[in-house]
């Protein structure tokens, strides 16, 4: 029997989204798959556009800090901060040191909660049920202590340009002394649930690499550029609040696949409760709002502004031109710019690692399309 | 064969649907329960007391629920696939004993009918797989078809082991042979690969790679509703159950046990191995398709062979039983050591990382 030759296979083309469970919101990618292996990809994004940065065109200052709010929704107050400190920058306002130290907070606070969110999604992605309720019961119990200072739960619109919206409540103290020993008997057993697992391990180690100068070539920030063995933070790099007063480490990972990825997250959260121990035991009394005058009219002028998210570097530029309304803003959203390096990981991967992969980049749609 | 044994064909086969019917009722309660103990929630509330009902409510609207197919389909394969893979779960319960006398049909073959039958499935969710006309499903398919063709061979290696000991592939006699121990003591390690194997063939966490529900939405059945895709489901918690009985009946000894009556001996053995796998369901994530592969030619199928070898000799030379159970423990705990070996020296990596950026922090 002779085997015929000119036989041959045609590559599948595979359609992921926009509504499957794994691609973290309305996200789609176009899989060419040969068998269950990812010849190659390409990825859809927009399904979620709103034109958020025309949107601040329309409004006036006060009223953008919503709309930042808006776009990574998982971690809402670490998205309102490079605004409202890009519009200080260009004013020169002075914000009280309360204010700073309650926005610091915030956003470490806010940090864990975006963690988490992850460490629940990214088990679900690899196939495990209970991480994810594991991982919203710490949250849910951060978003009501979130909703008891902002008055919301999501979208928390609580940074004002030049302080906060108001001071921390009477019992605020005594709701973080019993959060903190939860979160940590919390993220232990989460932990504990997936890190050391023989079948976690098998499904994130080598799954997805990208090293160091890749991922820099491609822009990607945050822990997902930590995971690969770069050391690169702003609280570290670039300090802004009072960072370089706190003691705490940044923690990397050693080859950047999605092992590393989930384990720099982890870390981050032992890191970022370390912080917030620190700034609660040293946050003075005090005002919470600088001198503002009744309508922001910044002065002519362009202003950069870049701050850690919990998911990589959010930058905002903004140009003034001395009206009550910018003259543009632009967004650079940290889940968008680490997006770009999913082709360069998934292409050779198997289908079942397209979604772990995805996970690991921990994107939020709202962040990507704006 | 007169009107009489006629009837009491029917009534018996009329009492085994009833009887699916009951347990995979009563499993799905369970396992969304033992699902929510694990997860800290309640699970069902709402149906009558503690969501006792909820599996009645559940069924009633899956009846009542639309039938919605896919315009473009194989329709022929597409409507058979069901019935393809639920007849085989059905008549599997057939030469189940579940006490000395409680069994519908003991076959002197039992063993042999079980493994057979059970093959058949597969054509079913391939047809499934195919008759959808659907990406998602296809992979499924390809995936269900390799899995579960590659599982058969160690579980029915390791029921080979059994049916050494016992001399006979007749349930009964099995556990008559188990009369003053059961097997679980001469097997632990043949326990363990027919849990796992066991898993596999279910298609259940950690090895749910055909349906796999964040990958391919639920592989071949994604584009069944209603009725039909209740069948796949009805068929996949009867499995479930024969796999919970399978065990018992190879490894606890069956219905034996002292004081309750053997009925009662053996629900707990199978709700023991049941509640195991939905333990496990609730702990693991899901494997990779090439781990799945990996992990039963490289592993599983070298392990059984070793253990019928040993098996063979011990049966051959009349050993004191307690030397099979050290051989099949030392087996066991080996590959257990050298997993977890595996699994320190790669978590050990990140840490030393993590470990060498704080020391030069601090220098």
């Amino acid at each position: 029997m002779t085997i015929d030759q000119s036989l041959d296979t045609v590559d599948m083309m595979l359609n992921m989204g926009p509504q499957h469970p794994s691609t973290h919101g309305v996200f789609r990618m176009v899989l060419t798959v040969d068998g269950e292996n990812i010849v190659d990809v390409q990825p859809h994004i927009g399904y979620l556009h709103r034109g958020s940065e025309k949107l601040c065109e329309a409004e006036d200052y006060r009223q953008i800090v919503d709309l930042f709010d808006r776009l990574d929704y998982v971690s809402s107050f670490n998205n309102e901060l490079p605004y409202v400190m890009a519009v200080e920058k260009l004013m020169g306002l002075e914000v009280p040191e309360r204010a700073q130290y309650i926005r610091l907070i915030m956003c470490e606070l806010n940090r864990i909660a975006s963690h988490l969110l992850f460490y629940g999604a990214f088990g679900a992605d690899c196939g495990a049920v209970t991480p994810f309720l594991y991982g919203f019961r710490e949250r849910e119990q951060m978003q009501s202590l979130f909703e008891s200072i902002s008055g919301a739960r999501m979208m928390h619109g609580y940074f004002r340009v030049g302080g906060v919206f108001r001071d921390l409540p009477d019992d605020f103290n005594q709701r973080l002394d019993s959060l903190l020993p939860m979160l940590e008997k919390g993220i232990t057993e989460c932990e504990a649930l997936l890190s050391k697992n023989e079948l976690f391990l098998e499904r994130t180690l080598g799954v997805g690499v990208i090293d160091a100068e890749t991922a820099i070539d491609f822009g990607v920030t945050g822990p997902n550029l930590r995971a690969s063995g770069s050391t690169y933070d702003l609280r570290k790099d670039d300090p802004y609040l009072m960072y370089p007063d706190f003691d705490f480490n940044v923690p990397i990972g050693a080859s950047g696949d999605c092992f590393d990825r989930y384990m720099v997250r982890m870390e981050e959260m032992w890191e970022s409760l370390k912080i917030v121990k620190q700034a609660v035991a040293r946050i003075p009394q005090g005002p919470i709002m600088a001198k503002t005058p009744r309508t922001l009219r910044p002065p002519k002028g362009d202003v950069y502004v870049r701050t850690e998210n919990p998911r990589g570097e959010m930058g905002v530029y903004l140009v003034s031109d001395g009206k009550d309304k910018p003259h543009r803003i632009k967004m650079r959203t940290p889940s968008f710019c680490n997006l770009v390096a999913l082709r360069h990981m998934l292409i050779g991967s198997y289908v079942a690692d397209a979604v772990v992969i995805l996970g690991s980049i921990d994107i939020v749609l709202g962040d990507v399309d704006r | 064969m007169s009107w009489q044994d006629v009837l009491f064909t029917v009534l018996k086969v009329l009492a085994v649907i009833g009887l699916i019917t009951v347990v995979v009722l009563a499993l799905t309660y369970l396992e969304r329960k033992a699902l929510g103990r694990i997860q800290m929630r309640m699970g069902p509330m709402r149906t009558g007391f503690h969501g006792i009902f909820q599996p009645i409510a559940d069924a009633l609207k899956l009846l009542l629920k639309e039938d919605v197919t896919p315009s473009v389909r194989d329709k022929s394969a597409f409507w058979i696939a069901p019935l393809i893979v639920f007849v085989p779960a059905f008549i599997l319960w057939i030469t189940i004993p579940f006490t000395e006398d409680l069994v519908v049909r003991n076959l002197e073959y039992g063993i042999f009918y079980i493994i057979a039958v059970s093959v058949v499935a597969i054509v079913g969710i391939l047809m499934a797989s195919w008759g959808s006309n659907n990406k998602y499903a296809l992979l499924g398919g390809a995936r269900a078809a390799a899995q579960l063709i590659s599982y058969e061979l160690p579980i029915i290696l390791v029921i080979l082991a059994v049916v050494m000991l016992a001399g006979t592939l007749d349930m009964r006699e099995i556990v008559h042979a188990q009369g003053s121990y059961p097997y679980i003591y001469l097997q632990p390690l043949g326990l363990v690969i027919f849990l796992v194997a066991g898993l596999a063939e279910l298609g259940r966490t950690p090895f749910d790679i055909p349906t796999a529900e964040s990958e391919i939405v639920g592989g071949p059945y994604v584009e069944y509703s209603g009725m039909h895709w209740s069948m796949f489901f009805l068929a996949e918690y009867a499995n479930t159950f024969a796999i919970g009985a399978l065990g018992t009946v190879l490894f606890l000894g069956g219905w034996s046990g002292p004081l309750l009556p053997g009925v009662i001996w053996f629900a707990i053995k199978t709700t023991a191995i049941i509640m195991a796998i939905f333990w496990l369901r609730a702990t693991l994530p899901r494997f990779r398709i090439d781990q799945l592969m990996t992990i039963c030619w490289q592993f599983l199928i070298p392990l059984t062979f070793v253990n019928i070898l040993l098996t063979g000799i011990y049966a051959f030379y009349g050993w004191p039983s307690w030397t099979m159970f050290l051989m099949s423990i030392a087996q066991l705990v080996v590959s257990g050591g050298v997993v977890r070996l595996r699994q320190r020296a790669r978590t050990a990596r990140f840490e030393e990382a993590l470990r060498a950026r704080r020391e030069k922090l601090a220098t």
